[in-house]
């Protein structure tokens, strides 16, 4: 079911077409809270996830540019699981950071946008995840430079990370995926 | 049997000895690897996060892949499970929108719990246990992403999953009954937010003791490095790996490489199977 906008003179035309064409269906909510109420990390959340659905719903898309949640959804899809309408509220979670970085809206919890950030960045590099390359990289540039030095030496005398990448032969297979193949029609 | 086999980055760097488990295991069940070669990083939580079309594309290079091999294709990682299915479904629904000529492949992208769960495996697995891991209570930890969301895992039970329950008992430990099987352990924010992950995690091993266990096993490897790393000082839960568990079972040895890979002390799995050695020796 995809219904007409809930609140159609405050609503953005533009961010509601997206939904409908990854078939997030917004408007199928009905307010029941089961997505809230399973939610692992609601309690450090500025928005609820019922409320996010909601507010998707009228459009109100900078709002919700603009808040925690969306950098603090941990994904883990209990949520969408649960839904009794079927909305896939994760994906909606993952539309809303991919909006906010192209728009180069600064992430209202700006050290889990620099994590992902350092993580693609170095598959970007290498085809793979280089796990101590993007730890060093993440540390550089949310500023959080002593943080699990402790543990991150654990890890090392553990044997557990690798000093040096192992890059792929193919690299310009992912280089082009990266460079937006596929994006010609702005998917 | 014969399978494709992706390990994604986390079982080629600080989950090695997960790999490592695994592919010993296979051994002893006649199970044969074939690991894709030049495989990439499937993007796991990140790309999905910020950039859908390459999550998706990188994941689908992998299936390609795969495709041109043929067989089943093994994923131990529950994040490439999940991402790999994510792509798997998005082709068969719409090959053509991906650029695709043509995606109906009769093999499937298939996970750890549930090659390990099927019952001919399970079967062959109990004949070969040597040392029955007898008395050793385990909390039994699936998280998120090997199981949610349903439309994209297939998995049947997503609420009240058993596939660790299954092994557990088929290799002689004890499952303990507990609340939280399927909580998410937050890996995903560990770095950027350890407050959270310690938080989640502080939850997660106290229900595990409440219920009475030793330690957990799970097949996520970030769950296991999240749960052995962000859990308060002193609670000493290790949390095992179920192929890990299952090839200690099978071999009757517990290498001391593997052991050196916990950040917990897996203590309760050697003194397991010295105490075994102990009795037999004394048997004979
Ligand atoms: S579970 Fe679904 S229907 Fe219920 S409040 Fe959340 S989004 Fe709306
Ligand atoms: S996917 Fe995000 S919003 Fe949904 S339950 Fe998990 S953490 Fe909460």
């Amino acid at each position: 079911m995809v219904d007409k906008p809930i609140c159609p003179t405050a609503s953005r035309g533009k961010f509601l077409q997206k939904l409908q064409q990854r078939e997030i269906d917004v408007q199928a909510c009905f307010q029941c809270g089961r997505c809230s109420a399973g939610c692992p990390v609601a309690e450090y959340f500025d928005l609820s996830v019922m409320a996010v659905v909601r507010l998707a719903a009228y459009g109100e898309e900078e709002r919700l540019l603009h808040s925690r949640t969306i950098w603090l959804c941990a994904a883990c899809e209990t949520c969408a699981s649960r839904c009794p309408n079927g909305i896939e509220i994760a994906g909606l979670m993952d539309i809303l950071r991919e909006l906010a970085c192209r728009k180069g809206i600064t992430a209202a919890e700006p050290r889990v946008a620099a994590f992902h950030q350092a993580f693609l960045a170095s598959v970007g590099r290498w085809g793979r995840v280089y796990e101590m390359g993007m730890i060093a990289s993440y540390k550089l540039h949310s500023g959080d430079l002593t943080g699990d030095l402790p543990l991150g030496l654990r890890m090392v005398a553990r044997g557990r990370l690798r000093m040096l990448p192992e890059p792929i032969a193919e690299r310009s297979a992912v280089a082009e995926i990266f460079a937006g193949k596929g994006r010609e029609y702005e998917r | 049997m014969k399978l494709s086999y992706y390990p994604g980055c986390s079982l080629k760097g600080s989950a090695a000895d997960y790999d490592d488990s695994l592919h010993r295991l296979c051994a002893h069940l006649d199970i044969d690897l074939v690991e894709l070669v030049d495989w990439n990083c499937c993007g796991a939580s990140s790309a999905h996060m910020l950039n859908h079309e390459a999550g998706m594309r990188l994941a689908m290079r992998t299936l390609q892949q795969a495709a041109g091999i043929g067989h089943d294709l093994l994923v131990p990682c529950a994040a490439c499970f999940q991402r790999l299915k994510a792509a798997d479904r998005a082709l068969r629904r719409d090959a053509e929108y991906w650029d695709e000529p043509d995606y109906s492949p009769a093999w499937q992208v298939i996970h750890i719990s549930s090659l390990l769960a099927a019952p001919e495996l399970l079967a062959r697995i109990k004949k070969a246990v040597s040392r029955p891991l007898t008395g050793l209570k385990l909390a039994c930890y699936y998280g998120c992403l090997s199981l949610r969301p349903p439309k994209v895992t297939a998995a049947e039970n997503w609420e009240q999953p058993d596939t660790l329950e299954r092994l557990v008992a088929a290799i002689g430990a004890e499952p303990v009954r507990w609340s939280h099987r399927t909580e998410c352990c937050s890996g995903s924010l560990t770095m950027a937010r350890p407050d959270i992950a310690e938080r989640l995690v502080a939850d997660i091993v106290a229900a595990a003791a409440r219920a009475g266990a030793e330690a957990l096993v799970t097949d996520c490897p970030m769950c296991q490095a999240n749960v052995e790393s962000r859990q308060p000082a002193g609670t000493g839960l290790p949390v095992f790996y179920s192929s890990e568990l299952a090839e200690a079972a099978i071999s009757g040895s517990y290498p001391s490489r593997q052991r050196r890979a916990h950040l917990v002390d897996p203590g309760v799995l050697s003194r397991l199977l010295a105490t075994a050695q102990a009795v037999e020796g004394g048997a004979r």
